[in-house]
């Protein structure tokens, strides 16, 4: 499992936490760089974190991986395909992504709605603190309730509390049976039956409108997966559409208008905005192709109990949704006492913190 | 080290004035119910750690949320310590009480506020039962996953507070995993919605952080939890083992073979005789060991996997292997483990219930290490073990009216979430730290890392007034009680004065 390319670069990376620290220099927090069209810019000096990689420990029968920051999503994934296993929350690679950046974004892909998300694999992190400390939280146990659960709380943080160095994760063994079907039915009809089968025990594990065609994973047992076949019918699917989905590798994300993601209850009904949209996740998740204005957007996902992120980098000041100011009040609080001299991507989630 | 709050070590806390508390109290607040008799107070004095007791200086029982605002924003003009509490079946002490404190009792919040079947969500107040939740959405073929052993009595927002598990968790996770919403107070009274309905929310994850903050960081006053469909079917296969090693080596392989049951249980003889004279479940007594494995899913799959684990079992040396006839039979075998703590306190007068969780390849090590302990401290252990998840319930037996007994066991308790932390562990697995598990928090944690938890309770509550001296001990604590325990000659915390 051990590679030529492994290597424990901790000490490099806490230095340059230390030096900044004492001059007050922002860091930009980079992996791969392969998610920088989300948030914020940050002017700062770049903090590659690509060079602490590897997987420290890896125990099938366990279920828990270790790995460092820089550590590639791919070679994760091919760690965990030769048992067997995977990373359930499917985070999206973008070409070459890594742990770290997969924790500080939080991304999941199309399983999420029923398997949880990438915070929800999280067991254990070691950190580099704004206090130039370099700590650890949580651990390898399924179970694991001392202390606050800081490992979780970095999950979609954006890097702006602490240098995420190595993570501990939860993996599954992968479903016996896996087999993809695509069914003629409308949006609305769609997101009805959709509502219907989830209080269902059917092994749904992916279900995404393209405007067109209802699109649906089955995975569990050979039984449950060819009963669940048999009655929903439909003509088959290769698998590798979800991968194009989760990687915006469909034809839908070329881009010509900006792109918006659209979190939701999931019952909700079709949205009236302008541009086209594709639903992902059983009717949670949507993206949005449009040049609707910001706050009108906004507002419709405001009225909804949702929110909005901007995917194209730079239209807007706040590509993620604003916050209350209450909430907004606790964040800077938060901030202020994990990293009280602002380096750690200042600015890349809110201008705030 | 006693664990009641100790000003010396735990922080000096304000004095309060009780007679313009209580004025204030009835004045702003004309409709709550507040006690402060001395009989009245009694019943509130310890949760479900009940040998541990503190007389709180006051306890309020509101009935309406503008009533726990207006609690908090007195408390927090007057600087008064509060601590919240459910219903008070919590084992570790996270609701016991101050004698400088209010106890807001939290357990008159009791409706189910609305079942959204075709969101598969609850919205509930704090308050609801566990159970509850379940049977409620039981007409919709739903159900909320997430089942401690006290869910007959243990209330959601406790839940949330403590991020409690149970016996499903390797499947279907923690109560963090289950939640997609709360609303909290601030310690000043301030309202905050944390989570959404949709599946994330925007900026920091706040509502992974207040999950299992134990009731540091703000008061939960409504939360919306996640139900599933009911599975079609459930099936349980029963075990028995001439030696805990094989019992410990099966539950890798069934993991191994590509299994996740729905619940996978482990006791040892002592656990599965104390269950057979108590319940009758039809337990192999003269075993070692027996592990329960329930799966669950649809009848097709659950029927595959019977057959597979089966054969796993019987291959890692199982001595004997039954699969409950009929439904009566499943409950019956479930009913044995579920009882299992009780059952253990018929052998004995009083048990006291760890809650370590190990990596599970640390099982056998840390078995005999336990037998060796129980046999140094000449106190005896029965062990039962949420095996799927590495999460240990060594009850120690002991009999508090025998001078030195509760420290002995205490004493044992100690080593044993210590060799769980040294294992690769932790010291709770789903029970939360409180006051019982304060002191080993400093052998879990060092003082840089405290000290990071400190600042994040900062961040909330900087006057420190919410449950103040749970969950996360102060270096001074940690120092006092390193004192005892100088570990190869070196003192931990070695710059912190001694008391």
């Amino acid at each position: 499992m051990h590679k030529e390319s492994d290597l424990d670069d901790s000490d490099r990376l806490l230095e340059q936490v230390r030096q900044a620290l004492q001059y007050a220099t922002p860091l930009r927090i980079q992996g791969a760089n392969s998610k920088m069209f989300l948030g914020r810019p940050v002017a700062g000096e770049v903090l590659d974190t690509r060079s602490h990689r590897g997987i420290v420990s890896y125990d099938p029968t366990e279920l828990v991986i270790t790995a460092r920051c820089g550590t590639p999503l791919s070679e994760l994934a091919q760690a965990l395909d030769q048992a067997q296993q995977m990373l359930p929350c499917e985070p999206p690679s973008f070409a070459d992504a890594t742990v770290g950046g997969m924790i500080a974004s939080g991304l999941s892909g199309p399983r999420r709605p029923w398997s949880g998300s990438v915070r929800d694999y999280v067991l254990g992190t070691r950190v580099i603190t704004g206090h130039g400390k370099h700590l650890r939280f949580g651990g390898e146990v399924m179970k694991n309730v001392a202390g606050y659960d800081l490992s979780r709380l970095m999950a979609g943080s954006y890097g702006v509390l602490g240098v995420v160095t190595e993570v501990s994760l939860k993996v599954l063994p992968k479903p016996r049976q896996c087999l993809s079907i695509s069914l003629e039915l409308d949006p609305e009809r769609a997101l009805l039956r959709l509502a219907e089968w989830g209080q269902q025990p059917l092994p749904i594990s992916a279900a995404c409108h393209d405007g067109q065609r209802l699109h649906i994973r089955l995975e569990g047992g050979d039984g449950s997966v060819a009963a669940a076949h048999e009655r929903l019918g439909g003509e088959l699917l290769d698998s590798s559409y979800w991968t194009d989905l989760n990687e915006h590798q469909l034809s839908f994300f070329d881009e010509t208008q900006p792109l918006w993601r659209l979190s939701l209850p999931n019952n909700t009904p079709c949205l009236a905005l302008p541009g086209t949209q594709l639903i992902d996740w059983g009717g949670a998740q949507r993206w949005l192709k449009s040049d609707a204005d910001e706050a009108f957007i906004r507002n419709v996902m405001a009225e909804v109990g949702g929110h909005a992120t901007c995917y194209r980098h730079g239209l807007v000041d706040s590509p993620f949704q604003p916050l209350p100011d209450v909430l907004m009040r606790y964040h800077r609080n938060l901030k202020q006492q994990l990293d009280p001299r602002g380096i750690f991507n200042p600015g890349r989630l809110y201008a705030e913190c | 080290m006693n664990i009641l709050y100790d000003e010396r070590v735990d922080g000096i806390l304000p004095d309060v004035d009780l007679a313009l508390l209580l004025h204030t109290l009835q004045a702003r607040l004309p409709g709550l119910e507040v006690l402060h008799q001395r009989e009245e107070l009694k019943p509130y004095e310890c949760d479900g750690l009940s040998a541990y007791r503190t007389t709180p200086l006051l306890v309020v029982l509101p009935r309406h949320l503008d009533e726990v605002q207006g609690v908090l924003q007195i408390c927090h003009e007057l600087r008064v310590p509060v601590v919240p509490r459910g219903a008070g079946t919590g084992l570790s002490g996270g609701a016991l009480p101050l004698e400088k404190g209010v106890l807001l009792v939290m357990a008159r919040f009791n409706n189910i506020l609305h079942i959204d079947a075709a969101a598969r969500t609850a919205r509930v107040q704090p308050g609801v039962r566990n159970l509850a939740i379940s049977q409620a959405a039981a007409p919709f073929g739903l159900y909320y996953a997430p089942d401690p052993s006290s869910q007959i009595a243990c209330s959601i927002g406790g839940n949330v507070a403590e991020n409690a598990g149970g016996v499903h968790c390797l499947k279907y996770g923690l109560t963090v995993h289950n939640l997609l919403k709360v609303e909290v107070l601030t310690v000043e009274g301030e309202h905050l919605t944390l989570g959404s309905d949709a599946l994330d929310s925007p900026g920091f994850d706040l509502l992974a952080l207040f999950t299992g903050s134990e009731g540091m960081l703000g008061v939960i006053t409504e939360v919306t939890v996640k139900l599933l469909p009911k599975p079609q079917t459930a099936k349980v296969l029963l075990a028995a083992f001439d030696c805990v090693e094989k019992a410990g080596r099966a539950v890798g392989d069934i993991i191994a073979a590509g299994i996740i049951p729905g619940g996978l249980e482990m006791m040892d003889n002592l656990a599965i005789r104390a269950a057979e004279d108590f319940i009758h479940a039809g337990y192999p007594v003269d075993a070692e060991a027996i592990l329960l494995c329930e799966l669950d899913g649809v009848e097709a799959d659950v029927h595959d996997d019977c057959n597979r684990v089966r054969q796993v079992l019987e291959q890692a040396g199982a001595t004997e292997v039954r699969q409950a006839k009929d439904e009566a039979e499943r409950v019956r075998f479930w009913a044995g483990r579920k009882n299992a703590f009780p059952a253990v306190g018929r052998l004995s007068p009083d048990y006291y219930c760890m809650d370590g969780t190990i990596p599970r390849r640390e099982l056998p090590g840390v078995l005999q290490a336990i037998a060796a302990l129980s046999a140094e401290y000449n106190l005896r252990v029965a062990n039962v073990f949420h095996a799927g998840d590495g999460n240990m319930h060594p009850l120690i037996l002991f009999d508090a009216n025998q001078p030195g007994e509760l420290d002995r066991a205490e004493a044992l308790g100690g080593k044993i979430l210590e060799l769980c932390v040294k294992v690769g562990g932790s010291i709770t697995g789903e029970h939360g730290v409180g006051r019982e598990k304060i002191n080993q928090m400093c052998a879990q944690f060092n003082s840089d890392e405290l000290t990071l938890f400190h600042a994040v309770k900062a961040a909330f509550d900087p006057g420190g007034l919410l449950n103040p001296g749970k969950n996360i001990p102060t270096l001074h604590r940690c120092a006092e009680f390193g004192a005892m325990h100088v570990h190869m000659g070196r003192l931990p915390f070695p710059e912190l004065e001694r008391f």
